[in-house]
């Protein structure tokens, strides 16, 4: 194991990543791998922790216990998701805290989506169906990311994901073959959802910063215009399956290309959310704050309960 | 003749790079250097790993056998968490 950026450690890790075998923690990894990784690692568990918040919106008014249990287990899903991913992240030597302290404090960033209002229980089934549906097309290009932990956090996610996107579905389904009012709240939740889905994927190819090199090396295995192409070919099918209309005028079936065209997204619009200027940034952070304050009794708690074992256990064994 | 025993070191054997360490045994050693080169001696002489893992047996706190069903119980009756709960056409690929 090499410690310093000798040529010969240069060009084992990149051998590494030729042969397709993963990068390991204890592997010696250019600074910029490994910060472009924490980067991408660290976004990625904040967003599963901030995306908790539009939905938990909904888990005290969802319309049935089967509803609610569901919701339940999809938001506790996300938490666990969460800690997987600053698990993934900490292996590369960057403290939990240090990761909190960024997301609480606005330098780092998470998924913009999460910065959109839930304003109807069809909310619910748009981003279960939706943005679930675009995380889970990410994430299955991501089990194959060069990163050994993030490939296996990946992985484990995936898993436990499916179940995220087809209750979305369900509920998008079972909302369409309603009453008109509920169509139309179903149809009006694919309306405010769709492009804000297809901005999950990030920036067109030629205007990524961070593409190119991470292509290079492996973190990201399909490029972003890639992946939003794979979202779109699967998601216009499932849409008509239950006779809702994509709101894009230019969505086509393409023969020639063998992929469905779509209109252009409103690159404004993701810049100002991303700045800041999205409906619920101030709020979700707010949220997050308060949540992270409120827990502080419960964290010292515990450690004043520890602290109380190991007196004891001494004292016992004086 | 020392009447100390050796302590218990747990081994865990990454078999390839991409892949988590897996319990493999254990042995006994003296301090964590020993144990690695015991474990190399004793676990990867046909190339088995190429990473290795030692612990204190001791270090390692185990879920009580006589728990499991209040420990784990909770997770039985929660069939919604599995995607086969949703019935969904197969070719739309959800």
């Amino acid at each position: 194991m090499a410690d310093t950026s000798t040529p010969d450690a240069l060009s084992r890790f990149e051998q590494t990543i030729a042969a397709e075998e993963k990068i390991e923690p204890r592997d010696w990894m250019p600074d910029k791998y490994r910060l472009n990784l924490l980067r991408q690692i660290s976004q990625h568990a904040h967003s599963e922790v901030v995306g908790q918040l539009p939905e938990g919106n909904w888990i005290g008014r969802a319309p049935s216990l089967r509803r609610k249990a569901i919701l339940l287990a999809k938001v506790q899903d996300e938490a666990g998701h969460g800690l997987y991913l600053y698990s993934a992240a900490e292996t590369l030597g960057v403290a939990r805290e240090e990761m909190l302290d960024d997301l609480l404090s606005g330098k780092a960033k998470y998924a913009s989506i999460f910065n959109y209002p839930t304003l109807s229980w069809a909310d619910v089934g748009a981003i279960g169906w939706l943005v679930d549906g675009a995380a889970i097309v990410n994430q299955i290009s991501l089990c194959r990311t060069s990163y050994g932990p993030y490939a296996r956090a990946m992985v484990r996610i995936c898993k436990e994901e499916s179940f995220h996107q087809r209750q979305g579905f369900e509920i998008m389904q079972t909302l369409a073959a309603g009453s008109a009012d509920q169509k139309a709240m179903a149809q009006d939740a694919l309306n405010r959802w769709w492009w804000p889905s297809l901005m999950m994927f990030g920036p067109h190819d030629a205007e990524s910063a961070h593409t190119q090199q991470s292509m290079q090396w492996k973190i990201k295995r399909q490029s972003n215009d890639e992946l939003r192409q794979k979202f779109v070919d699967q998601t216009a099918g499932q849409a008509a399956h239950i006779g809702l209309v994509i709101p894009d005028p230019e969505l086509k079936w393409n023969e020639g290309r063998g992929h469905y065209d779509f209109g252009p997204i409103d690159w404004d619009e993701f810049n100002r959310v991303l700045a800041g200027h999205g409906p619920c940034n101030r709020a979700r952070l707010a949220a997050r704050r308060a949540a992270h304050a409120d827990g502080e009794w419960v964290r010292d708690a515990m450690l004043a309960h520890a602290e109380k074992q190991r007196a004891r256990a001494t004292d016992a064994a004086a | 003749m020392s009447s100390k025993h050796l302590p218990l070191w747990e081994v865990f054997i990454r078999s390839r790079r991409g892949l988590d360490h897996k319990h493999i045994g254990s042995l006994h050693a003296a301090d964590a250097s020993q144990a690695m080169q015991s474990a190399r001696d004793t676990y990867t002489r046909r190339q088995e790993g190429v990473s290795i893992w030692v612990v204190r047996s001791s270090d390692i706190h185990a879920s009580q056998f006589e728990d499991d069903s209040a420990f784990f119980d909770p997770a039985a009756d929660k069939v919604y968490r599995h995607p086969t709960f949703y019935d969904v056409p197969e070719e739309l690929k959800l």
